[in-house]
């Protein structure tokens, strides 16, 4: 059992997500995680204020399936799958985030310094986590889609636009990573 | 996504440091079946589950909206460390702060919806 419990190797995890793509297209559906945030917005009705929004929720019933599914699967996977769940990153990216305090770095799931209880109500970290979660949420939207629907479903379909928004996912990515993060942690 | 740790905010960090192969491994298997899958759809015009043809439908054409957006949505994902599917996970397996995470991508989604006529697509 303990394959189960371990953490599972890139070549588990890729083909699985490869899986989820082509059970959705088989159900005459597409594979994008993020069209779940612009549904949700429409169930709180941000249909009055933006035509953006006015889209009938039923017919996103499957996306949104698969997005309960996930937290079903965050949680199966963390309470009975899991016996450690820190997550062995390389002994060079540890040292670099015990540096920029991160000491929780390689004894963890997520850094204690952002997501535990007690820390997330920081102002300088709950700022940190509301600005993430905005560009996020705008990005996704201003680029028709996210890692799912564009790394995966979009590259899949040989879609040019796509390769242009993966390309912006990692200028993003890396400028944050190497230039802003080492000032906001 | 949580037991290939896909959804760990250090996975995320040590692929933008070039550290190891593991999330390059994940993304790039999933989209060589996925190319797999796609393409020999398209091929052998397979039928879904219904009967009806499957049609993948392109996306729209563009160059701005997909490398603003897209640059904007990877300063959110190398700071946040989540994208919308991992939000999900962390969500299920009990990290509460991530709802911070999910309030505020909802809002930008929302305030991308208000805004969306004045930028540049």
């Amino acid at each position: 059992m303990d394959w189960i419990m371990n953490p599972w190797p890139w070549y588990v995890g890729g083909p699985l997500i490869a899986l989820i793509l082509f059970l959705l297209l088989y159900f005459g559906k597409s594979f994008g995680m993020s069209s779940n945030l612009r549904t949700l917005c429409t169930i709180c009705g941000a249909g009055n204020q933006s035509d953006f929004f006015k889209l009938d929720w039923k017919k996103q019933q499957w996306n949104l399936l698969v997005a309960a599914g996930a937290i079903i699967g965050g949680w199966i996977a963390s309470t009975y799958l899991t016996a450690d769940s820190s997550v062995l990153i390389h002994k060079d990216t540890i040292a670099k985030l015990h540096q920029l305090n991160i000491k929780s770095a390689g004894k963890a799931y997520l850094p204690e310094e952002l997501f535990s209880l007690t820390n997330f109500l920081k102002p300088k970290v709950f700022s940190a986590l509301a600005l993430g979660g905005l560009f996020v949420g705008f990005g996704a939207r201003y680029a028709g889609g996210c890692t799912s629907g564009h790394a995966i479903s979009g590259l899949s379909n040989l879609q040019l636009v796509s390769l242009y928004a993966v390309i912006g996912f990692f200028i993003g990515g890396l400028f944050m990573n190497h230039f802003l993060l080492p000032y906001i942690l | 996504m949580f037991k290939s740790e896909a959804a760990s905010w250090f996975r995320i960090y040590e692929m933008f440091q070039f550290k190891s192969f593991h999330m390059y491994g994940i993304i790039g298997s999933a989209l060589a079946f996925g190319v797999l899958i796609t393409q020999g759809i398209k091929r052998f015009q397979l039928k879904s589950a219904y009967g009806e043809p499957i049609v993948i439908p392109d996306k729209t054409k563009s160059f701005y909206r997909y490398s603003i957006g897209g640059i904007i949505f990877g300063l959110g994902w190398g700071l946040s460390g989540a994208c919308p599917g991992p939000i999900f996970t962390l969500l299920g397996a009990g990290f509460l702060p991530i709802l911070v995470v999910l309030v505020f991508a909802l809002l930008g989604t929302w305030l991308y919806g208000m805004i969306m006529h004045k930028l540049p697509h």
